[in-house]
C-alpha cells in the first residue's frame, strides 16, 4: 500500500513540476514577447495560477485526506471560504515579511504582492489542500514529528524548500554584475520556484528512501 | 596553569591584536610626505651660490615656463605595445609617423602597483606613490589636498579645462574652469564614454582662453575589461584615439605662428592591461605605459629608431611643472626627463635638475632622520658644489669648450643624484611589505587555532581547563623552532632589498615575536595532542548529544560561515550591511519560530515537553528563591502568579513574547530606512537625508526630543536615583547641545539664532557621563571588594552602560537618535521575553548579540567605506583638532553599535552569572571566537586578492575596519575578564 502510494506521489509531483515548466514555455505562444525574465510578472501570475489550479484539481481528484463524514453544502462552502481568507492572509503575512527583509514599501509594490502571492501559491496553498483551513493541523505538521502520512511529508518538505529557495535566491541581488535575473523579485521568485519543483522531486525519493523508518501515527 | 575561558579568550586577542597591527603595517606603509601645501610655501631656491665671495647668483625665481598650452591625453588602459608594438603601426599610423619622424620623445612610463586608475592618476599628478594611508588621512574629503600639479597651476592662475572620467573631478574640485565628467560605472559602453568627451574637443580646440586642456578616455579601458586586450574591437579604438590626437595635434601646429612659445601635447595611459584585459596587479603589461611628448620645440627625430626608454610615471608631474613654469610639488618623488627640456641653454638645463634635486633632497631630509648618509643625498651635495663652480665659470664670462663640457660633467652628476633619490623616496612606499604581513598573518591563524581547539574545554560547564604551558615550553621543539624562525628572520632581513618594518624593529622585539610564534606553535600542537589522546581512550562519560541541534543553533553556524565566505566578494563586502540585515531577520523569524513552538505546542501536552517545562519552570523558581537580583522588580509582583499557576506565561504576557520578534523586526526596518549604506542603493532617498534637510529642521527636533526621552526612559529603570538625575539632565545637555550648534531648534526659538560650537553645551554632557562611569566603577570596586551582594555589581554594570549610552547619545547626529533608542527596545525585549523564557545558553546569546551589533553598526549609517566615518564626532565639545581625544571619540561614535552591545551582552550575562556561573567566562570565549574567525579568514583573503582591482577601494577599508574592530574587541574581553574576575572572586569567598 504504502508503495503504490508513493508512487502515486511521485506522479502528482512530477505532474506539479511540468506545470511549472510548461508555465515557462507555452505563455509564448499566446502572449507576444513573452519570456519569464522580461515579463516576470506576467509569469508570476501564470505560474501562480496554473500551480494553484492543478493543486485543485489534484486535491478534488486524490483527496489525500478524505473526510469520512458527508458534510452539507453549506459547510463546504463556508470551509472554501475559510480557504480564500486564509490564503489572503498567508498572501498579506508573506509580503510583510519580504518587506520586513527590506523590500521598498511603496516602489514595486506588485512585484513583492505577485512573489507573495507566489510563495503563497507554493506553501500555503498546498497546506490548504492537504490539511484544509484547520490551524491546528497545521501546527500538528509543522511540529518535527508529527506527519501522519507521505502527504504530509512531502508538504513539509516542498514548503521548506520553497521557502529556503526564495532564501537562497535573494544572496544575488547585492552582486554588482548587472544581470537582468538580479532585479526584484526575479532572484527570489526563480529561488522559489527552483526550491519548490526541486521539493516535489526529492520528497518522494526521500520518503522512498525513508520508508522503513517512517512510521505514521493513526489518526 | 590553569586558565578560565574569559582570560585565555582575551589573552588570545591581545595576541592577536598585535598581529592584526603588524599585518596592518605591512599592508599599508607609510606614505612619503612632507607638510601640507597650505603651510610652509617656501620660495624656490636659488641657482647654487659659486664658490668664493662677492660673487651671487642673480636668478632666484622659479624659471619661466617653456611651452604656452599643454594637452594631456590620457588614455585609460593604453598599454606601451598599443603605440609603440605592432598594434600601434597597425591602428595609430599618425602618431606611429610623428614617433618616427615628427618633433616628439617617446618613453614607457612605469606606474606602480595597485594599478588602478584613481591611485594612477594621483601619482600622474603629484608626482608621489599614493598609498592607502593617504585615504585616511584625507578622510574629510574625497579631494586630493597634497601638493599637485593641477592645485600649482590653477595658483599660478593657468585656466584649466578638463573632459572624461569623474574621478578628476571629485579628487580636484573647483579646479577647472570648465569641465564634464563621464562616469565609469557603466563597463559595457564602449563608445559613449568617449564621444562625451570627443564632442566638445572641437569648439575649445579653437577657442584661445585656455592654458591646459585634460581628456581622459575611458573607452579602451572598457574594452579591456569586457573583451581583453586581443579583441576586434581594440583596434577601432585605437584608430579613433589616433584620429583625436591628429585632430588635437594639427590644430595645435596651425595656432603655433601666432604664439610666442610652443604647446606641448602629451599622451599617456594611467595603466595598461594584462593578458586577460584586466589591471590592478603587477604584471609587465599592466605597469608598462607609454608616454609621449609632441611638440615643436623638440628636435626632430632621425637616424634609427630606438627603444623608447624606460621612466617613471611620477616623473611626468616633475616635467610637466618645469615645462609649464611651476614649481615642482613637494611630494614628488619624480625625476626631470631631460630631453623635454633639452633645447634650452646649459644654465637653464642645469637649473631646472637643481629645481628638482633640491625638492627632492628636502622629502628626504623631511623622511628619513638619516637623510644624510643616503648616497642621493651625498652626490647632490657634490653636484650641486661642481654646479656652483659652473657658475663661476658662467659669470666670468667664459664661453669655452670647457664650459660645456664641465657643464655636461654636472648634468650627469646630477642625473645620478636624482636617480639615487628617487630610488631611496620611493622605496618607502613602493611595495606590500609581505614579510611583516606573514609574520602577523601566522600570528592571527596560530591564535584562531588555538582558540577553536579549546571551544569544547571552554564551553564545557566549569570554563576553565589546564593550558600546559611548561610542557612545550621546555621541549626541544620548542628551542629548534625558535632557532629556525630567528634564522629565517636574518636572512630575510638582511637579503631583502626592501625595506621591512618587521626588520626595522629591535632585535629584542624580533626575537620575542619569534618566541611568541613558536609558543603558541608549541601549544597548538600540544592542544591537538591531547585531543587525539582523549579521542583514543575509551569515552568514560558518554555525554551522548541529547540535545540535537535546534534551527537556532544551524542558522548561527550557518550565518557565521556564510558571512566570512561573503567577504571574498567585494560586492558582498560592499554591502556588508545586507548580509547582517538577511541574517537578523532570519533570527528573529527563527525564534519566532521557537517561541511558537514553547508556547503552542505544550498544550499538547507532548510529554517531553511538559519535562522541559517543568525543568524550566523549577529552574524559574529556584531562581526567585535565591532572591536573584536579575528579575526586575517589576516581575516580583507576577512571583505569586508564576508559582501558583502551572502555566509558563500567562495571558497576555504570552501575547506580547509571541509578539516580540515582530516589534523587533518592525524596528530593524524602520531603521534599515534610517540611513541608505552601502554602494549600490546608496542613492536612495532615506529618512536621515529627509530629515537632515533644512526645511525639516522642527520635525528632526520633535524627534530628537522624543528619542531622548525615550531613551531616559528605557535606561533608567535599572539605575540608582543619583544617576537618573544624572542622566536626565545629561540628555537635556545633549540636545541643547544640538540646538547650540543649530542641528535642531528649542520650540519657543523661532529663527535661527547664532551658531556656536557648543563647547560649554558638551563639555557638561562630558561631565555626567564622567560622573556616570565613575559611579558605576565606583559600585564595581564596591562589589569586588567589599564582596556584597551581586545587586551592587550589576547597578554598577548598568551604570556604565547607561553612561556610554549618553555618550553616544551626544556624539551621534541627531537623525541617528532613534537608532540607539531602538538599540535599547531591542535590548530590554530580547532580554526580557525571548531570552529569558526560552533559556538560551550564554554562547547562543552571545552571537545573537555580536550579530545585532554588527547590524547596529551598519543602521547608524556605517558602510564599509571610509567616506562615512563621521569625524565630526571628534570634535564634540574641543576647541580646535586634539589628536587623542578626537581619535578615540571618533572611533567611539563609529562603533557604538557593536560597542553596545557587547556592553548589554556584558550586563546581561552578568545577571545570568547566579543560574549559569561560567556564562561569563562563555560569553567572553565565544565573542572572541566569532571576532577571530573573520579577521583571519579576511586577512587571508585580502593576501591573496591583493592585486584585485578593487583593493583600494574595497578590499582596504574594510581591513582598515576589521583591524580597528579588532582592538575594540580586546578592551571589551579585557572589561569581560575583569568582571569575571570578580565573580570568582567571590565565588572563592
Ligand atoms: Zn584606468
Ligand atoms: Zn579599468
Amino acid at each position: 500500500m504504502k508503495e503504490a502510494e508513493i508512487k502515486r506521489l511521485l506522479a502528482t509531483n512530477l505532474l506539479c513540476v511540468f506545470s511549472v515548466i510548461l508555465t515557462t514555455t507555452v505563455p509564448a505562444f499566446f502572449l507576444d514577447s513573452f519570456s519569464v525574465l522580461g515579463t516576470h510578472l506576467t509569469w508570476l501570475c501564470v505560474c501562480s495560477v496554473s500551480v494553484s489550479a492543478l493543486n485543485i484539481v489534484l486535491y478534488l481528484i486524490l483527496k489525500p485526506n478524505p473526510f469520512p463524514k458527508r458534510r452539507s453544502f453549506a459547510y463546504k462552502i463556508s470551509r472554501f471560504l475559510k480557504c480564500c481568507v486564509y490564503f489572503f492572509m498567508s498572501c498579506i503575512l508573506f509580503h510583510a515579511i519580504v518587506v520586513l527583509y527590506g523590500a521598498p514599501l511603496i516602489e514595486s509594490v506588485t512585484e513583492t504582492f505577485l512573489f507573495a502571492v507566489l510563495l503563497s501559491t507554493f506553501t500555503t496553498l498546498q497546506c490548504l489542500c492537504v490539511l484544509g483551513p484547520n490551524i491546528q493541523a497545521w501546527i500538528r505538521v509543522f511540529s518535527k514529528t508529527g506527519a501522519m502520512s507521505i502527504w504530509d511529508n512531502s508538504l513539509q518538505i516542498t514548503t521548506v524548500c520553497s521557502i529556503l529557495g526564495a532564501w537562497f535566491g535573494a544572496f544575488p541581488i547585492p552582486l554588482d554584475w548587472d544581470r537582468p535575473w538580479q532585479v526584484w523579485p526575479i532572484s527570489c521568485s526563480l529561488g522559489a520556484t527552483f526550491g519548490y519543483t526541486a521539493g516535489l522531486i526529492i520528497a518522494p525519493l526521500w520518503i522512498h528512501w525513508n520508508r522503513k523508518l517512517l512510521t505514521y501515527k493513526s489518526r | 596553569m590553569r586558565l578560565r575561558s574569559g582570560v585565555f579568550a582575551s589573552s588570545c586577542l591581545l595576541v592577536e591584536a598585535l598581529g592584526v597591527a603588524l599585518f596592518l603595517r605591512g599592508f599599508f606603509p607609510l606614505p612619503v610626505r612632507s607638510v601640507p601645501r597650505s603651510e610652509a610655501r617656501r620660495d624656490p631656491p636659488a641657482e647654487p651660490a659659486p664658490p668664493g665671495s662677492g660673487m651671487v647668483s642673480n636668478w632666484t625665481s622659479v624659471p619661466p615656463p617653456l611651452f604656452k598650452k599643454v594637452v594631456i591625453v590620457l588614455i585609460d588602459a593604453l598599454r606601451d605595445d598599443f603605440v609603440f608594438g605592432s598594434k600601434g603601426k597597425q591602428f595609430m599610423p599618425y602618431t606611429t609617423q610623428v614617433i618616427e619622424k615628427g618633433t616628439s620623445y617617446s618613453f614607457v612610463a612605469e606606474a606602480k602597483p595597485p594599478t588602478v586608475t584613481m591611485p594612477r592618476i594621483k601619482a600622474l599628478m603629484t608626482g608621489s606613490i599614493p598609498g592607502f594611508i593617504d585615504v585616511i588621512v584625507n578622510l574629510n574629503s574625497p579631494a586630493l589636498l597634497d601638493d599637485n600639479l593641477i592645485w600649482q597651476a590653477k595658483t599660478a592662475g593657468k585656466r584649466i579645462i578638463f573632459y572624461g572620467d569623474d574621478t578628476w573631478v571629485r579628487l580636484f574640485p573647483k579646479h577647472f574652469v570648465e569641465y564634464d565628467g563621464t562616469t565609469s560605472f557603466f563597463v559595457s559602453d564602449f563608445t559613449e564614454v568617449d564621444d562625451n568627451v570627443t564632442r566638445h574637443l572641437d569648439r575649445v580646440l579653437k577657442r584661445e582662453d585656455w592654458d591646459i586642456l585634460i581628456l581622459h578616455y575611458l573607452g579602451l579601458d572598457h574594452i579591456g575589461h569586457m573583451t581583453g586586450p586581443n579583441s576586434p574591437l581594440v583596434g577601432p579604438k585605437l584608430h579613433e584615439m589616433d584620429n583625436i590626437l591628429k585632430k588635437i595635434h594639427i590644430s595645435l601646429l596651425s595656432k603655433e605662428g601666432e604664439a610666442s612659445l610652443p604647446s606641448l601635447l602629451v599622451v599617456c595611459g594611467d595603466h595598461g592591461m594584462s593578458e586577460t584585459g584586466s589591471h590592478g596587479g603587477s604584471s609587465e603589461g599592466e605597469v608598462h605605459t607609454p608616454l609621449l611628448f609632441i611638440s615643436s620645440a623638440f628636435e626632430k627625430r632621425s637616424g634609427p629608431i630606438t627603444q623608447p626608454k624606460v621612466v617613471q610615471q611620477t616623473d611626468l608631474a616633475t616635467t610637466l611643472a618645469v615645462g609649464l613654469g611651476l614649481p615642482i610639488s613637494r611630494n614628488s618623488v619624480g625625476n626631470l626627463i631631460l630631453p623635454v627640456v633639452g633645447g634650452k641653454t646649459m644654465r637653464e638645463q642645469l637649473r631646472f635638475l637643481h629645481l628638482n634635486g633640491f625638492q627632492l633632497s628636502r622629502l628626504l631630509q623631511e623622511n628619513t632622520p638619516a637623510y644624510e648618509k643616503d648616497p642621493g643625498y651625498e652626490h647632490f651635495k657634490i653636484a650641486e658644489k661642481s654646479h656652483g663652480n659652473w657658475i663661476k665659470l658662467y659669470l666670468d664670462g667664459n664661453n669655452s669648450e670647457i664650459l660645456l663640457n664641465l657643464g655636461k660633467k654636472v648634468l650627469k652628476q646630477y642625473l645620478e643624484a636624482l636617480k639615487t633619490l628617487s630610488s631611496s623616496l620611493s622605496k618607502q612606499v613602493a611595495q606590500y611589505d609581505m614579510y611583516s604581513m606573514m609574520v602577523g598573518t601566522v600570528i592571527i591563524l596560530e591564535v584562531l587555532f588555538l582558540l577553536l581547539l579549546s571551544t569544547p574545554k571552554a564551553l564545557s560547564s566549569r570554563a576553565e581547563f589546564e593550558v600546559p604551558l611548561s610542557p612545550p615550553l621546555f621541549s626541544l621543539l620548542f628551542y629548534l623552532m625558535c632557532l629556525m624562525l630567528c634564522a629565517v628572520h636574518v636572512i630575510v632581513c638582511t637579503s631583502a632589498e626592501s625595506l621591512c618594518y618587521f626588520c626595522s624593529m629591535s632585535w629584542l622585539t624580533a626575537v620575542g615575536v619569534m618566541v611568541l610564534i613558536s609558543a603558541l606553535m608549541c601549544g597548538i600542537l600540544s592542544a591537538v595532542g591531547k585531543i587525539l589522546e582523549s579521542s583514543r581512550l575509551p569515552v568514560k562519560n558518554p555525554v551522548v548529544s541529547n540535545s540535537s541541534w535546534s534551527e537556532v543553533d544551524v542558522l548561527i553556524l550557518a550565518g557565521t560561515i556564510g558571512h566570512v565566505l561573503s567577504l571574498g566578494a567585494s560586492s558582498f563586502v560592499e554591502e556588508e550591511h545586507q548580509t547582517w540585515y538577511f541574517l537578523i531577520n532570519t533570527l528573529c523569524l527563527a525564534l519566532c519560530q521557537e517561541l511558537c513552538r514553547n508556547h503552542f505546542l505544550v498544550k499538547e501536552g507532548d510529554p517531553q515537553h511538559s519535562i522541559n517545562l517543568k525543568q524550566n519552570f523549577e529552574n524559574v523558581k529556584e531562581a526567585y528563591e535565591c532572591k536573584n537580583i536579575d528579575i526586575p522588580a517589576a516581575d516580583d509582583s507576577k512571583l505569586g502568579k508564576v508559582t501558583s499557576s502551572a502555566e509558563f506565561i500567562k495571558g497576555s504576557d504570552k501575547w506580547i513574547s509571541l509578539a516580540s520578534p515582530w516589534i523587533i523586526l518592525i524596528c530593524c526596518r524602520l531603521l534599515r530606512s534610517l540611513n541608505q549604506t552601502g554602494v549600490q542603493w546608496a542613492h536612495r532617498p532615506d529618512f536621515g537625508h529627509w530629515l537632515t534637510s533644512s526645511e525639516h529642521k522642527s520635525e528632526l527636533s520633535f524627534l530628537a526630543a522624543v528619542s531622548l526621552v525615550m531613551i531616559f526612559i528605557l535606561v533608567q529603570r535599572k539605575c540608582s536615583l543619583v544617576s537618573k538625575i544624572a542622566m536626565a539632565l545629561g540628555l537635556l545637555g545633549v540636545y541643547s547641545y544640538r540646538a547650540a550648534i543649530g542641528n535642531i531648534i528649542f520650540p519657543w526659538q523661532r529663527d535661527s539664532k547664532d551658531i556656536s560650537k557648543g563647547i560649554t553645551e558638551a563639555r557638561f554632557v562630558y561631565v555626567f557621563v564622567l560622573g556616570i562611569v565613575f559611579t558605576g566603577t565606583k559600585d564595581l570596586l564596591k562589589s569586588q571588594v567589599i564582596s556584597a551582594d551581586s545587586s551592587v555589581k550589576s547597578i554598577g554594570l548598568w551604570e556604565v552602560y547607561s553612561g556610554l549610552v549618553l555618550l553616544a547619545a551626544l556624539l551621534f547626529r541627531p537623525h541617528n537618535l532613534p537608532v540607539l533608542v531602538f538599540c535599547l527596545l531591542i535590548q530590554t525585549i530580547m532580554a526580557k521575553y525571548i531570552w529569558r523564557p526560552l533559556k538560551f545558553d550564554a554562547a547562543q546569546i552571545t552571537i545573537m548579540h555580536y550579530w545585532f551589533g554588527q547590524a547596529f553598526f551598519y543602521f547608524q549609517g556605517n558602510s564599509n567605506g571610509i567616506a562615512t566615518v563621521d569625524v565630526s564626532a571628534g570634535f564634540v565639545g574641543l576647541d580646535s583638532y586634539v589628536e587623542i581625544p578626537a581619535i578615540f571619540l571618533t572611533a567611539f561614535a563609529t562603533y557604538a553599535g557593536p560597542l553596545l552591545w557587547a556592553i548589554h551582552l556584558l550586563c546581561y550575562l552578568s545577571s545570568e552569572v547566579s543560574r549559569n556561573s561560567a556564562a561569563m567566562g562563555h560569553g567572553c570565549f565565544c565573542y572572541a571566537l566569532v571576532r577571530s574567525i573573520p579577521v583571519a579568514v579576511y586577512i587571508i583573503l585580502v593576501t591573496s586578492l591583493r592585486y584585485h582591482l578593487f583593493i583600494w577601494s574595497v578590499f582596504s577599508p574594510k581591513l582598515l575596519y576589521e583591524g580597528v574592530h579588532v582592538f575594540i574587541t580586546a578592551t571589551i574581553c579585557l572589561f569581560f575578564t575583569a568582571m569575571d574576575q570578580n565573580q570568582s572572586h567571590k565565588v572563592q569567598d
